[in-house]
This record gives C-alpha cells, structure tokens and sequence, in this order.
C-alpha cells in the first residue's frame, strides 16, 4: 500500500458534484418520471380548525382524466393507524375527521396529467364545522381551544413519557431545569432585569419545494425523496405499513436544499400509501405555495431575568420560553429541550431557571430550522445582554467578556464546557469590528450604529452514523454513507477523511448517495450533526479498510507501506478482483438530563459557538435599515474544506438577516396570507451588505475527525440580536419583536418622540 | 389540442406537439428531458427556470412553450463550443459559486449574458443584474467573485467562451 500523505483534510478541494450542478445535469428527485407514474395534487383545508362534515367529490370526478381520488378513508385499507411524527404519533397522512391548520392535506387527485390533478383538487368541496381555534403559543397554554384531544408520545424518547395519554392540553412538552438558589441569587442582586422578546414565523423556503416519488415493487417499496432523513423514513414507513425494514427501500440523490424542512415524514408516507393502493408509481411535488402550509420555524414568546452584582456579573438567571409548535410536533419538543437548555447563553451563571415549553396551535406544523431553536434563544438573551450592558453604562463587549463561560466551567445543565471557544471568537469578532477604535456615528437623517451578539449550540444527542468503505481491487474507493448532500459539501467533506486516511487522491473517491438496501443507517443530516458523527464513522471505516488492507499485504510478504494498492489485490486473487471492505460506526458517549432538575454530567459530544458583528446605517425618516458591514467568526473545530467552511458560516448569516430583517409569515384567522415569492421575501443579491467577512477561529475540536465539527448553523446564531443592538447603537430605539422591518423601526423613533402612529 | 412547433434547441433543430397550456420547463423536461430549467416559484421571481430565447433570458415557468415556435432556444446543457464548459462554468467552480445547485444553472445562465453586455462589470453591477435570481443558500458572496473571475478568464481566452 503505496500511502503518501495526500493532506486532503484541511485543503479547500472543490466540490466533487461541480461539473454536474453547473452543467444542470446534477440528479434531484424533481427530475424523476417514472412509466405509468401518476401525479398527485393535494386538496387542503380552508379552515384552521374544524370538523369535516363531508367531502363532496362529485364535481372533481367530472374532470376528464382523473385516475382517482383520495381520502383519509380509503388509505385505512392500506395504514391501518396512518399517524406519523419523530416525538408524536400525532400527524395523520389525511386529515382523518378533523383538521388542525389551514393548508391541511385532506384528499389527494391522482392523475396521469398533474393539470388534470391540479383542475379536478380544486373542485373538491369539503364541509367543515368550524372550531374554536387557537394561534398564539402563550394564550394555547390556558387557552379552551385544544388542538389535539390526547397526546400521542411516540415512545422513541422517554423525557415524553409522561405525556402519554394526557388529555386537555396544549403543552407537548413542559422542559425545566433547576441549578443553584435562584430566588436567594435574585433578592442578593444589585440589579434586576426583565424582558420579553418575541420572534415570527418564518419559512425554509428550499428553492426545491418538497418532493416524493414512491414505486411499488417486489420485495421492497421504493421511495425517491427530497429527505434529510433516508433512515427514518424507512424505519417510520416500515411502522406505518407493519413491514420489516428491508421491505422498504429509500433513495437520496441531491436535494435542491433543505435547512431542517426535509426531515422525517413529509410526502413520503402520503405517496407510499397511494403507490401501494394504486400499484402505481405516484410523484407528488408540491408547488412554491404549498411549502408555506407544510413546515415552518417557530414563533416563540421568551421572558428572560437577570440578576447582576454590582461589578457586573450576571449571578442569576430566569427564562421562560413559549414555543408555537403548530398544529404537530414535528420535533418541536426536541427543540424545546435540546436547545431549551441552553436559554441562558453562553454564560457563567451559578443560579438558573429554565421553563421551555412545546406548545399546539392551529398554525402549519412548526420544526427544526437551522439551528433548531438556537436562533430564537440568542435573539433573546443576546438583546437581553445587550440591554444590560446600556443600563449599566459598561461597554457591550467588556460585560460579555466578564461573564463568559470559559473552558472547564459548568454550563446551566452541569456539563463542563470543553473545546469550546467562546472567549476566543468572542475577542475575534470585537477585533473584526475594530471595536476599540473611534466609529463614525453618522450625521444628519442617516445615524449609524454597530453591534455583537454571541450565542452557542450544543448538537443533538446521541445519535448514531454508520459507514462503508468499500475499496475495489484497482485502489479505487467508494463510500456508502447515508448523510444527504444538501448543499452544505458533505460528499466532498466525508471524500476528504477517506483519502486522508487511505493516502489516496479524492478524484480515487465515490460517494454513494443515500439508498437504505446500500448505504448504512444514520440518524439524520440535521442540526450540523453530521461533520461530527458521519465524520467519525467515515474515518472508522477508512482505517478498517485500510487495516484490512494493511493486513492483507503482510500475509502476502509484501511491503505493507510501499506496494501499490493494485498489486496486493493482484497478487492476493491473480487478477484485478475482490474487495476490501471497512466498516465504521459512531455514537457518542451521553447521560440523559434529570427529569425534575435538567441536569447531566455530559448533555452533548460538542458544543458550536457563533458571533456575529453588524454596523448599520438607519435613516430616522423612514426607518430603512442599511447594513453597512457583517463579520461572522466561529469556532468550527478545524476546518476538513476551509473554503466550504467559510461559505456556510456567510450562507447561513444571510438567511438569518432575511429572517432578521424581513421574512414573515402573516396570519389572519390562521391562513397564511402572503404564501408565495411575491409576498414573501428572501435576500438576494441587492440585501447583501458591501463586506462580509468570515472566520473561523484557530480551535481543535479534539474529538471530532481531525479535530473538525459542525458548521452548518453556527453563522445563523448572533445575526438577529446583532442587528437589534445595532439599531439601538444607531437611534436609541430597542426592538423586541422580530422582524426588524423598517415599519417597525419608524414606530420605535415616533414613540420615542412622543409621537406614537396608531396601528394599521 | 396540440401544436406543433419547430425550433432550435442548444443549436439543433428539434419539433415538437405542445399542449397549449404548457410552459418552455414543461416542454424542455417533458418532450426533451432537459431538467436544468426548473420551477420552483412559479411566478418568475427567483431566476430557477432560466433559458434563453432568441439570446434574451426569460422565465421559462411564465413562458408559453409555443412561444418558442420558430425561435432559437439554449439551455444550461448547451456544451460550451469545443469545451465541456464555459468561462462562467470553470469560474463557478473555482470560486465554489453554489451549494445545493438548484439555482446555478438560472445564474449560469445570466452571468453569460451579463458578460455579453458588459465584459468587465463592477460589483455594483454585477448585483444589479443577477438580482432577479435567488439562492436560499446564499452563496452570493462567492457568486459575485466566480463572475469577476469569468471575467478575467473570457479577457485572457479572447473570445466569449
């Protein structure tokens, strides 16, 4: 084995798939036709909450053309119980007598022709007898409305169990952690502080709507899916048909984006089930408009107390959190503890309270939006942070820097900070923004301003990657991991580790996308897990290959180090021929926090620490927000593809000023009313600042696969309270509620002046 | 009821019978399994369904298909002359200019035109007129530089390629 150091990890090799992409020819499920495919479109409540009294198809059958058309009831020959959630068993594929949201699937139209599909849905009328409903997350804890009657805990995690059967509540999850005298810490302090801060729906908006297309079949049903999650929809599907795994078989090919949409089950259990009732292949891509009504980010309501020492530490800290989970878990619940407990931020603070809790309404269904909850927490506590600092006439960065939490000190939960930067990323964004130096404050109608924010992320565990490396007899390689490459480079990033390890060049390496009969199981691609855990695993099995191979070479009295590949398999089968493969799996170490206190020794594998610098130019005559500058800075470990690494942290920065800024789903009686491109906007081009600067700070991340970690949302964390204590900086004016639009700064300066507009 | 057209596509002639309702993506992946054009907002908003009519970009999702009857027709696929990519392509690549790809080929195909018209574009410019196509991932920043570096390489090569 001829290995030569290729130092692959750490080098910004381009992305494997990029003659593919630029040429339009990289494979996305959306280009998927099948023979004898039909089309489905959905037909989706109009009501937020409602009994469904009657489907009247008859007008939709006129329709010359239509295959067929299905209800909830008719898919019960097929999913006997059709509930489906990762927390919940709460989700029906079809509204099955009730629905929950407006934009709710209750029958499909299946047809050769999508237009005849698309004629005949819109003929359906259904009859609803409206209920009472409910939408903001604060008023559903008390509220009479009750969006589910029982709750359906799907017994996959047991901080839920409790929840079992319990009726007449909105609450899914009720998170609380208890460390240290907080009452006693609260009457001690010289100061106290308190504020509320709410954050908007937002949405995805996956430039690939969600698409699903499922093929029946012998031995296995065959699903092609825009999926973050091949292994759990094959583990959900096989529960949902009482099927063993191997009956179901799931394919990835690259996803047109997905940032937390396109996890667990979307369309997939929708198509199965119809692909199996027609023993048809059936698609169903939905349109721009239909992503608004399938999966968004949580609104959240956050009170946040602190109390501080007269020499500026923070000695206690209440928060209490409202999370609008909409009409299904989703992994909501997750959200509301994996990131609930770290609510307090990235600070030292001996006395805390944590109450975060899940909550049903009768919005479209809420889930994991890069970051899973971690954006909506720093907004608070950083603009909290910020506040506190004004109040005590002490420089932003000096009262952050007094009460960081450095390495080895307890984190709310009890856990021992380790390998994470906060001290250092949090001196570099200073030093970006030339923090210490004079700043141009702006004169006249255009006054400018400038502020940090810093938040961190512990990733989601434990959950397990498994890998295959399968090197064939010529001493090419490929690498069967079920980690979807969704935009963020991962094929390149886990071809990297294998070469690495191999002393192989990467062109040597194929990645095999996601099919679940092929590629090993992984618990998901979300909440930057993967870097870490498939990295690991991918490493593993590189070094069993090569091992094996290693091994192979001395049996045969060659020189293990120096003979080329090509010739051990030579010499070992006579020809070109035969294989070695090597396997690797990876779960981290764990211990589950205290049900009553919230508490463990060991909450996470790996923590992920963002900071985010923002000057901005705001005219006082109409409230326009300019940003002039943005500096995100990281600890990412070390980077595998510093290039990649630098184009996540800016990717993710912008889509958090989009949600900063601009991006908001609006409501009336629970119907989104602005569910396209044209009432909802995204950055582009024209909302980029003249300068962003990136950076990942020198950290090593030491159990990471060569001291790498995630990134994949470490750029969204400090953007949005950055931007506020910006505003703040510039005008005087603090806002509390996001989005940050120029409406809302131009009500702040008139009510500062005394000359508050009246609303709408 | 369909029409039949006739028109050129990435340089070949090509005819086809189109349903009247149908727009140029439906015809290119349908009749010609062309999937570089894609829909994605459906209202000519994000530049995803890129192509090129006559040499001027349209939406292809707003487009009627048998507008392009007689018309000449080029798509992302269309191979660069004597190479498998162009300036915009290779400099695409180098600069790491997308994520998950969806959108690059509606970029691919603007930051050509936009290099048509103008050989060396400001940053200034070069935002004004690709603000009409989005990227959720947001590579922006490195798409911005892949087009200067196009650029450069289209001086350097001395043709449009």
């Amino acid at each position: 084995m001829a290995t030569q150091s290729t130092q692959s990890v750490g080098q910004s090799v381009p992305r494997l798939e990029g003659r593919a992409k630029v040429t339009g020819r990289a494979e996305y499920v959306h280009h998927l036709h099948l023979p004898g495919m039909l089309h489905g479109k959905i037909c989706r409540s109009t009501v937020a909450h409602g009994r469904i009294r009657r489907i009247d198809v008859t007008a939709a059958q006129t329709v010359p053309g239509v295959h067929r058309i299905v209800t909830a009831q008719d898919l019960r020959v097929i999913v006997p119980d059709p509930y489906y959630g990762p927390a919940f068993h709460d989700q029906p594929i079809l509204a099955v007598d009730k629905v929950r949201y407006a934009g709710e699937p209750v029958a499909v139209v299946l047809a050769s022709d999508p237009h005849v599909a698309e004629e005949a849905a819109s003929r359906i009328v259904v009859d609803y007898e409206e209920l009472p409903a409910v939408f903001d997350e604060v008023e559903a804890v008390t509220s009479k409305a009750i969006v589910h009657d029982v709750l359906k805990p799907a017994g996959t995690f047991p901080d839920l169990k409790h929840l079992q059967g319990k009726r007449d509540t909105n609450v899914a999850l009720d998170f609380r952690l208890r460390r240290g005298d907080v009452e006693r810490a609260f009457k001690e302090a010289a100061h106290v502080f308190e504020h509320t801060f709410r954050t908007q729906q937002v949405l995805h908006v996956p430039l690939e709507p969600f698409v699903s297309v499922a093929e029946p079949g012998e031995p296995a049903l065959t699903i092609h899916t825009a999926s973050q999650s091949p292994s759990f929809v094959r583990i959900e599907i096989a529960r949902l048909l009482r099927r063993p795994e191997n009956r179901v078989r799931v394919k990835v090919p690259y996803l047109g984006g997905g940032f937390g949409a396109k996890l667990y089950i979307k369309l997939e259990a929708l198509v199965a089930a119809l692909a199996l009732l027609t023993r048809r292949p059936v698609k169903i891509s939905l349109t721009m408009e239909e992503q608004f009504y399938t999966l968004t980010k949580h609104a959240a309501t956050l009170r946040i107390k602190s109390g501080v020492s007269k020499d500026g530490r923070i000695t206690a800290r209440e928060c209490e959190i409202w999370w609008n989970g909409g009409s299904y878990a989703d992994i909501g619940p997750r959200i509301t503890q994996k990131s609930g407990f770290t609510a307090p931020g990235p600070y030292d603070i001996e006395n805390v309270r944590i109450d975060s809790y899940a909550l049903y309404t009768n919005l479209p269904p809420a889930g994991a939006l890069r970051g899973f909850g971690i954006p909506q927490l720093v907004w608070a506590y950083e603009s909290h942070t910020d506040m506190i600092a004004r109040a005590l006439k002490m420089d932003p960065v000096e009262f952050r820097r007094r009460n960081i939490l450095r390495e080895g000190r307890k984190q709310a939960t009890g856990t021992a900070m380790k390998d994470a930067a906060i001290d250092k990323v949090l001196e570099r964004v200073a030093a970006r923004m030339d923090w210490g130096k004079p700043f141009d404050r702006g004169s006249g109608t255009l006054k400018r301003g400038r502020g940090i924010a810093i938040g961190f992320k512990a990733v989601i565990a434990p959950t397990t990657s498994v890998a295959i490396v399968n090197l064939y007899a010529d001493g090419s390689c490929s690498l069967c991991c079920s980690t979807v490459d969704m935009g963020q480079g991962s094929d390149t990033a886990m071809a990297q580790i294998v070469a690495e390890v191999l002393g192989v060049p990467i062109e040597s390496i194929a990645v095999v996308h996601p099919d679940t009969d092929v590629t090993p199981y992984d618990m998901a691609t979300l909440g930057s897990r993967s870097m870490y855990h498939m990295g690991n695993a991918v490493k593993l099995a590189a070094e069993d290959a090569r091992d094996k191979l290693l091994a192979m070479a001395r049996e045969l009295g060659l020189a293990a180090e120096t003979t080329p590949i090509p010739d051990i398999f030579r010499k070992k089968y006579g020809m070109q021929a035969g294989n070695i493969v090597g396997t690797g799996s990876f779960i981290p170490t764990y211990q589950s926090p205290n049900h009553e206190t919230g508490l463990t020794e060991n909450a996470t594998p790996f923590w992920m620490v963002g900071a985010t610098g923002v000057e901005v130019e705001v005219d006082t005559e109409t409230g326009q927000v300019k940003v002039t500058r943005l500096v995100n800075v990281a600890d990412v470990g070390r980077p595998i593809n510093p290039a990649i690494v630098d184009t996540q942290l800016s990717g993710a920065a912008i889509m958090q000023m989009g949600f900063t800024l601009f991006e908001k789903m609006e409501f009336q009686a629970g119907q989104c009313t602005n569910a396209s491109l044209a009432g909802y906007k995204i950055p582009g081009m024209l909302d980029l600042p003249p300068g962003i600067t990136n950076e990942a700070v020198d950290a090593v991340q030491h159990t990471g696969p060569f001291g790498a970690k995630g990134v994949g949302e470490t750029g969204t964390f400090g953007v949005s309270p950055a931007f506020a204590n910006a505003i703040d900086d510039a005008v005087g004016v603090r806002l509390t509620s996001l989005p940050l639009t120029a409406e809302a700064v131009f009500r702040a300066l008139r009510a500062k002046q005394g000359q508050a507009l009246s609303d709408e | 009821m369909m029409k039949p057209i006739k028109f050129t596509l990435n340089g070949e002639a090509v005819t086809a019978e189109v349903p009247p309702h149908w727009n140029l993506v439906e015809l290119l992946q349908s009749r010609f399994s062309l999937y570089g054009a894609r829909e994605s907002c459906g209202q000519g908003l994000c530049g995803c369904c890129t192509v090129l009519v006559n040499g001027t970009a349209v939406s292809g999702c707003l487009y009627l298909a048998t507008f392009v009857d007689g018309a000449e027709v080029t798509t992302v696929e269309q191979p660069a002359p004597g190479a498998e990519l162009d300036a915009v392509q290779e400099a695409f690549i180098a600069r790491g200019a997308f994520q998950c790809g969806f959108c690059t080929p509606g970029f691919v195909l603007m930051a050509r035109q936009l290099l048509d018209e103008m050989p060396d574009p400001t940053d200034d410019e070069i935002r004004h007129y690709l603000s009409g196509n989005l990227c959720r991932c947001a590579a922006y920043p490195e798409i911005i530089e892949a087009v200067k570096l196009a650029a450069r390489m289209r001086k350097g090569r001395g043709k449009s390629t």
